[in-house]
């Protein structure tokens, strides 16, 4: 069902953890859905993400989605980070099983939070950054029916 | 290769060799078509209806009563349809239970699309049926009833006894699927006042495509398969000879070996269901302690997901199923667990072990070993667990 790629992140998921007093954390999903991520990133003073670290509630494609999103953001400024899609991480896993695809959209809704967040903690602005929705598995529920 | 632990008999079983064995002669020199004239094929029809005579045995009926069907969802689509289409002049309302098989509740949302009115009646924490209110839900337009025997997700047997006698006394007919109870416990139809039940041969160490539907005699259902005038006219189509032989052979063995085989598997199933509960906190069992199939064991593990729990048990060569939404291809978690109470998070972070004759206490040893590492794993990543963890300090 999954790449090996996708196998190898679910196994040995890369920057399993958290941060402390990290520069902005993001939480999305709900647990109704099966699919909660957060992300915890540490950003230095020129805007670069020194450290990220993840903690996924989900199944094997939301694990391996957290894992490699950490990876592809890691030692990237603020703005490149954004540009990281989930077309990005699902094409850097080797693709996604058709019903796993929402898993992609999370990690990637994950991501823009913790940086919605790091922005709202030191007054700044970042383009191209909009409010995250909390919840984005409830939409993904409504276009499945 | 390491060990490995198949623990999904639920799903299926391994066709026993002797019914293997039993088989193969009739795919070859007795390929014949028993419903040709000549001596050979007239003695796959002899052979064919003493496995219906045994098979009815098993439940106290005739052999005539036995329908040969290609398996329990088949023979849950006749009873329903069938029975739909030849009662409704009497009335177009059915009942049923929240926590059936799909291949009933499919049935029955077709029906609603043909004008059938479906109460589905709720059960209790356990997942068992809520007798008052199935009894409530009898109206005079009522023509079936169709509960479970037993529960495929969480074991539960249903009170079937109880069922069949409110069935009778408001003269609706009844019908149970027993796939999962058929083979594991003793069932007499006219005991329990059963008036068609579905079974399944691969459930039981038998072949799979190949099961049978019980129909009470007398009950005026019309053929499901048109053609030729098999099965008593009622389900056409050159007989599964193979199949019927190898489900006549399982049946055979599953009925004698059942006091010593369930009592193994009990023994077994609550030594391992005692052991996750005292070794792995916050997790609770599914389904009712007692009234419960032998070799089922369904625990919900909190602040985990049931997909990421199937791949690592997978990894360590152990096969077992969930509940969780990822594995079912929809975003609900199993209906059988909303439908005994668990949030939705709860009823994702499932786990089904149904076990089998062989499966040993050092088998279950082996995996309950694994299950406390996964757990642990899957839990230091959670955020739910993170949270848990911080709101209790």
């Amino acid at each position: 069902m999954y790449s090996e790629k996708v196998m190898d992140h679910f196994q040995n998921p890369r920057n399993v953890g958290e941060i402390e007093n990290a520069s902005g954390v993001g939480t999305v999903g709900n647990a109704k859905c099966g699919d909660i991520m957060r992300i915890y990133l540490d950003i230095d003073d020129n805007k670069v993400i020194q450290d990220v670290k993840f903690k996924t509630f989900g199944c094997g494609a939301a694990v391996a989605t957290s894992s490699m999103a950490t990876e592809l953001v890691k030692g990237k400024t603020v703005q490149e980070a954004l540009e990281v899609t989930n077309k990005a991480v699902m094409e850097a896993l080797d693709g996604l099983p058709p019903v796993k695809v929402h898993c992609s959209l999370l990690a990637e809704e994950a991501i823009h939070a913790a940086l919605w967040d790091y922005a709202e903690k030191n007054g700044i602005k970042i383009e191209g950054l909009e409010k995250p929705k909390t919840d984005i598995s409830e939409e993904e529920e409504e276009e499945e029916y | 290769m390491g060990k490995f632990v198949y623990l999904d008999h639920a799903a299926t079983t391994p066709a026993r060799p002797e019914v293997v064995e039993a088989m193969l002669p009739y795919f070859t020199e007795k390929f014949w078509n028993p419903s040709s004239v000549y001596s050979p094929a007239a003695e796959n029809k002899q052979v064919i209806d003493q496995c219906r005579e045994q098979i009815a045995q098993t439940l106290g009926t005739e052999g005539k009563n036995i329908y040969f069907t290609a398996g329990g969802s088949e023979a849950d689509n006749w009873a329903l349809k069938a029975a739909a289409e030849a009662y409704e002049s009497k009335g177009k309302h059915i009942i049923t239970s929240k926590i059936e098989h799909h291949a009933i509740l499919h049935t029955c949302d077709y029906l609603e699309s043909k004008g059938f009115e479906i109460t589905y009646i709720d059960v209790d924490e356990n997942g068992i049926l809520k007798l008052d209110q199935m009894e409530k839900a009898i109206r005079p337009d009522t023509i079936l009833i169709s509960v479970m025997f037993a529960n495929n997700e969480i074991g539960t047997i249903q009170p079937v006894k109880e069922i069949g006698e409110i069935a009778k006394k408001h003269g609706v007919i009844f019908h149970t699927d027993a796939v999962q109870a058929y083979g594991q416990i003793p069932i007499n139809v006219d005991e329990y006042g059963i008036d068609m039940l579905s079974a399944s041969g691969h459930k039981l160490n038998g072949p799979k495509g190949i099961g049978f539907l019980y129909i009470r005699k007398g009950l005026k259902l019309r053929s499901f398969i048109h053609g030729g005038a098999q099965e008593r006219k009622r389900r056409a189509g050159t007989e599964n000879v193979s199949g019927i032989i190898g489900l006549g052979k399982a049946v055979e063995i599953a009925f004698d070996t059942m006091e010593e085989r369930t009592a193994k598997e009990r023994e077994v199933r609550d030594y391992a269901i005692d052991r996750i509960l005292a070794e792995i906190p916050y997790c609770r069992l599914n389904g009712d302690r007692k009234k419960r199939l032998p070799n089922n064991i369904n625990i919900s593990f909190q602040f985990i997901e049931g997909e990421s729990l199937l791949i690592m048990l997978d990894m360590a060569g152990i096969c077992a199923s969930s509940g969780s939404a990822c594995t079912s291809g929809s975003l609900d978690p199993s209906h059988v667990l909303l439908a005994i109470g668990l949030p939705h998070e709860i009823a994702h972070g499932s786990l089904r072990m149904t076990l089998g004759e062989e499966t040993t206490k050092e088998d279950m040893d082996y995996v309950i070993d694994n299950l406390k590492e996964i757990v642990g794993k899957l839990r230091s990543m959670s955020p739910l667990y993170e949270d848990f963890v911080k709101q209790s300090k």
